[in-house]
């Protein structure tokens, strides 16, 4: 490819330092709430604070409720153990059915992959009625077993999805070569394709992490005990009826967004590739 | 690795019941917070210290107060004793959630029209705690004698507003029908008619609304007012009177000084603004298994030494007659105004009746506010919103036929498949020779899937033919589904009609993915070239909006979007344009939700987009070079067709996101002006959720939601076909 003139690159660069400027003033905006004094907003446009102080994130961090228990650090337990929990329990379920549905032929095969596409468009919200019951018959409500239990299984549609569609761009031969040497079937999954879906693998983790981290309504609805909401129902309470308290809200949303914008640009190499090769196939 | 899996099971369901081991404690549920929560906890020590019963404290988030109550109490799951205002009563008494109060309650403890609001045929529920009614707040330095009628108020307000310097003399949420409701009762407007049955098209209704909105079309009112702004206004010294609630004292900054009168009386009518009176009580739970020490704590919540601290250190106005002989409740001017004020509060009606006027009011209150009605047809508007969000009761149908039939179709299908299979050649063994391993592969995901997934699915489904009322579900066939399509109470080009919102919703999906995919391709044709300089730097960048979750990104775009503080309208003040109220027109409100979801999707097309182009072989665009083709030819020929297999199960997968993207619909626009924006899925969501739990027909529109989106797939199925083919 030729190199392109220097007036086009000023244009591109251009072009994408305005694109950038969009991306980031609502994300500017929320730090310049979280670091502004007071509550009160005036009519501006400039997305930098004109004082800066440290005081919502103090209080957020610090919140504790009227019998003086640290509810916010029960709440990012809480928040890790959940979305940690999903993810294993997630990837550890989609990844075998993934496999069995690119490698094996079993009835009902066919059926099954186009049934889980079919829940995926009944609205959610409209499945919390159902739900609620069924927990509640499995003793599983208020308890943090049963949300990981629900989000594990109501994001596997998308990610046996995903990683079968990996799983069918792989070689079969690396397999076949593999059951040559005497690796029993087990190990052949463990040691052969694990490893080589390792893309898949991680946007799939990183999907089951996020559904867990940022789901709302759900963990409003099941869970009543405060010290062990998640981190967006923790983040309610800024939004209240009467009152809404814009800089703890704001300086609480940029903590709870930090984890998986760190865990976004940890693996954004893998994102391009893992999405897409999952997708071809699709 | 499923060890350990185990291992983090077992400790999370241990922790989950540690708490259980003791012995049983009372279970009080609140909503309260700062102020009021310390009180309440000050006066359960002193329950605990006296009676030596321990108390469980809970605070629920207010949103989802009432749906938890309603869920958990019957199944055995909710507290023992709950705090709640009176309002949803009737609601909570016709579940069967409370325990009758006969016996324990003395009327004498209590102010009358307190008693009054919490009784249902003759019986009363729950005991009286505080009161909580509307009072104007006035800041006496700038308003030396609070008016005392209207026509006072009227010559007041113009020598205090300047809204070129955002100076207003009145402020208070007037999008809200609680607030409103103290103008209709001050100029003679009944809200229900002789057989209590909601009227909205009265003379009151017209005046009190001319009233409000000749306010705010003077300039002496701002627009589009929320509670964070009253506060504002309030405290910067830049709004001189509000209408609030006893709430609304500790949101005051100290350097303010201020006081707390009735509202004025209508000049017009002689008749005082009379706000609604609420009255927050303590109730017992029917299915409470300590039913008299629960009985014996909410009693004493409500009285005594309880009140006393309610009083000094939550703020609340106590219901106890007695509490206002203590000395530091008499010296408390704040606590004796408001309960002046409420002498002549109308109690709020605790039946359901009331609890359907709040949707059409609010929708018909912003209406005129917003201009798009004028004050006398609101009344009708009202009638007709309230008549097409309240649903009697369908006939009930019996289920026979529809089980013959799915029992029919069942056998027939079964019989059709078995005679059609083409014959065995081989054994099942010979076909699948791995079956049981893939069983074991599957069946865990399996497992899960069934459960959580697919029952809920079915139960779904079957839920659209039945009516849902107050606990009781009802058969009643296909009758949602006429009462949709039919679409009753709407004419068919009317917001709210369900063609409407399916034009919206489709319209909604059609603009979104379009821009998603044109803003990510484009970005992506950009960023794949390796020389670009900085390239890993803007790609992270522009990543960023993915990472948000996006009721955080639909919160900080309403923000953006507000009226007066808004950055958006910041920028057009800067470019010296007009700010624009974004929510009071369709295109400007449609505009907004888009503009949301746009800065929240393109990201995931961007990253697919960016894939898609690394895995073109760039050998091909070196021999299209080398024959000449354009950049245009080779962008047609080469690009678009090979991007094709990895773009096209995004878009799908991305217009589906889109057509149930609740979050931001509902967030953002929550449907304003009047349901315009409102997409299906957040009709069905308010249908379940916000007008007394219509379950069934909120799962018939989810069905409907369904069909469309099967119908979707088929077709996308048929673009996907030529692709596998080639």
């Amino acid at each position: 490819m030729k190199k392109p003139s220097g007036l086009k690159m000023a244009l591109i660069h251009m072009g994408l330092s305005l694109m950038c400027m969009v991306t980031l003033y609502p994300v500017l905006w929320v730090v310049k709430m979280a670091l502004s004094p007071s509550d009160s907003m005036s009519l501006t446009a400039n997305p930098f604070p004109d004082a800066v102080t440290f005081d919502h994130f103090r209080e957020v961090l610090l919140s504790s409720d009227a019998q003086g228990r640290w509810v916010f650090g029960r709440q990012v337990m809480a928040s890790f153990i959940v979305s940690g929990a999903t993810t294993v329990v997630g990837l550890t379920l989609a990844v075998t059915a993934a496999y069995a549905l690119s490698r094996f032929k079993f009835p009902g095969k066919e059926g099954g992959m186009q049934a889980l596409l079919v829940t995926q468009m009944f609205p959610a919200t409209l499945m919390l009625v159902p739900i609620y019951g069924i927990l509640q018959r499995l003793r599983l409500l208020d308890s943090l077993t049963g949300l990981v239990l629900v989000y594990a299984t109501t994001a596997l549609p998308f990610c046996i999805w995903m990683l079968k569609g990996y799983f069918d761009t792989l070689p079969r031969e690396l397999e076949e070569a593999a059951v040559m040497d005497g690796a029993s079937p087990f190990q052949v999954f463990i040691k052969v394709v694990l490893p080589l879906a390792r893309p898949a693998l991680a946007v799939t983790a990183l999907f089951s992490f996020m559904t867990a981290w940022n789901e709302f309504v759900l963990a409003a609805t099941l869970i009543n005990d405060p010290t062990r909401f998640t981190l967006p129902v923790a983040l309610q309470r800024y939004v209240g009826e009467y009152k809404v308290e814009w800089g703890k809200f704001a300086a609480c949303a940029l903590i709870v967004s930090a984890p998986v914008m760190a865990l976004f640009f940890a693996l954004q190499k893998h994102l391009v590739g893992g999405l897409t090769a999952g997708g071809v196939k699709g | 690795m499923n060890r350990l899996v185990a291992l983090v099971l077992l400790a999370m369901a241990w922790s989950a019941h540690a708490a259980e081991a003791q012995p049983e404690p009372l279970k009080l549920w609140h909503a309260y917070r700062g102020g009021e929560e310390a009180a309440l906890l000050q006066a359960t020590t002193l329950f605990t210290e006296k009676t030596g019963v321990r108390v469980d404290m809970l605070a629920l988030p207010y949103d989802a107060y009432a749906a938890k109550l309603t869920n958990a109490i019957p199944h055995g799951a909710g507290p023992d004793v709950f705090i709640f205002n009176h309002e949803r009563l009737r609601n909570f008494q016709g579940q069967n959630l409370l325990a009758p109060t006969t016996g324990t309650l003395v009327r004498a403890d209590y102010f009358a029209n307190t008693v009054a609001a919490l009784e249902v045929d003759g019986q009363v529920y729950g005991y009286p705690m505080s009161l909580k009614s509307l009072a104007l707040y006035v800041n006496t330095k700038l308003v030396p004698r609070p008016p005392t009628t209207t026509a006072e108020l009227l010559a007041l307000l113009p020598t205090l507003s300047n809204p070129a310097e955002g100076r207003f003399g009145l402020a208070y949420e007037s999008g809200d029908f609680y607030f409103h409701a103290p103008f209709l009762f001050g100029f003679d407007g009944p809200l229900f008619d002789a057989t209590g049955r909601a009227s909205f098209d009265t003379p009151g209704m017209a005046r009190s609304l001319a009233f409000v909105k000749k306010l705010q079309d003077e300039r002496m009112m701002p627009q589009e007012v929320s509670g964070a702004l009253v506060k504002t206004l309030f405290n910067d010294g830049r709004v001189a009177m509000t209408i609030s609630g006893p709430w609304f004292a500790g949101e005051i900054a100290p350097s303010v000084r201020y006081r707390v009168v009735a509202l004025p009386t209508v000049s017009e009518t002689g008749t005082p603004m009379k706000p609604f009176l609420g009255v927050e009580a303590a109730f017992v739970s029917s299915r409470s298994e300590q039913s008299a020490r629960a009985h014996e704590l909410a009693r004493f919540l409500s009285l005594g030494e309880s009140s006393r601290v309610r009083t000094t250190v939550g703020r609340q106005i106590p219901a106890n007659v007695a509490a206002y002989q203590f000395q530091e409740v008499k010296d408390d001017t704040l606590i004796s105004s408001f309960r002046e004020a409420a002498k002549d509060a109308t109690p709020m009606p605790n039946t359901l009746e009331m609890a359907r006027v709040w949707e059409p009011m609010k929708l018909t209150l912003r209406a005129v506010l917003q201009g798009g009605t004028r004050p006398e047809d609101a009344g009708a508007l009202a009638d007709r919103r309230y008549r097409a969000l309240h649903r009697e009761r369908p006939p009930e149908a019996s289920p026979m036929p529809w089980l013959t039939l799915a029992g029919v179709m069942a056998l027939g299908g079964g019989t059709a498949w078995v005679l059609r299979r083409p014959a065995q050649s081989q054994t099942f063994r010979q076909r699948y020779p791995d079956v049981s391993r893939a069983v074991t592969y599957v069946a865990p995901a399996a497992a899960g899937l069934l459960v959580l997934v697919f029952i809920p699915f079915a139960v779904g489904l079957t839920l659209s033919l039945f009516h849902h009322d107050a606990g009781q579900y009802t058969f009643v066939g296909l009758a949602n589904f006429v009462d949709i399509l039919a679409s009753r109470g709407y004419s068919i080009t009317e917001p709210l009609s369900f063609y409407f919102t399916l034009a919206v919703t489709l319209l909604w999906a059609v603009v979104n993915v379009v821009l998603h995919v044109s803003i990510g391709l484009g970005l992506a044709l950009i960023l794949k070239d390796p020389l670009l300089k900085m390239r890993g730097v803007y790609r992270v960048l522009l990543i960023i909006p993915w990472a948000v979750p996006n009721y955080i990104t639909a919160l900080m775009w309403k923000g953006m979007f507000h009226r007066q503080f808004g950055a958006i309208n910041g920028l057009l003040v800067a470019l010296d344009l007009e700010p624009v109220s974004w929510f009071t027109r369709f295109s400007t409100a449609f505009a907004a939700n888009v503009a949301t979801n746009t800065w929240l999707g393109f990201p995931f097309m961007m990253v697919v987009a960016l894939g898609a182009l690394q895995s073109i072989p760039p050998e091909l665009y070196e021999a299209a070079e080398v024959d000449g083709a354009s950049k245009w030819t080779q962008f047609r020929r080469i690009t678009l067709p090979l991007l094709k297999p990895a773009m096209l199960p995004a878009v799908i997968l991305g217009s589906v996101w889109t057509f149930n993207m609740f979050n931001i619909i509902y967030l953002v626009s929550g449907g304003e002006p009047g349901g315009a924006t409102d997409i299906l899925v957040s009709e069905a969501f308010r249908w379940a959720f916000q007008r007394n739990e219509q379950y069934g027909f909120a799962a018939a529109y989810s069905v409907l939601i369904f069909v469309v989106l099967m119908g979707w797939s088929v077709f996308t199925r048929r673009l996907m076909k030529p692709e596998e083919a080639s």
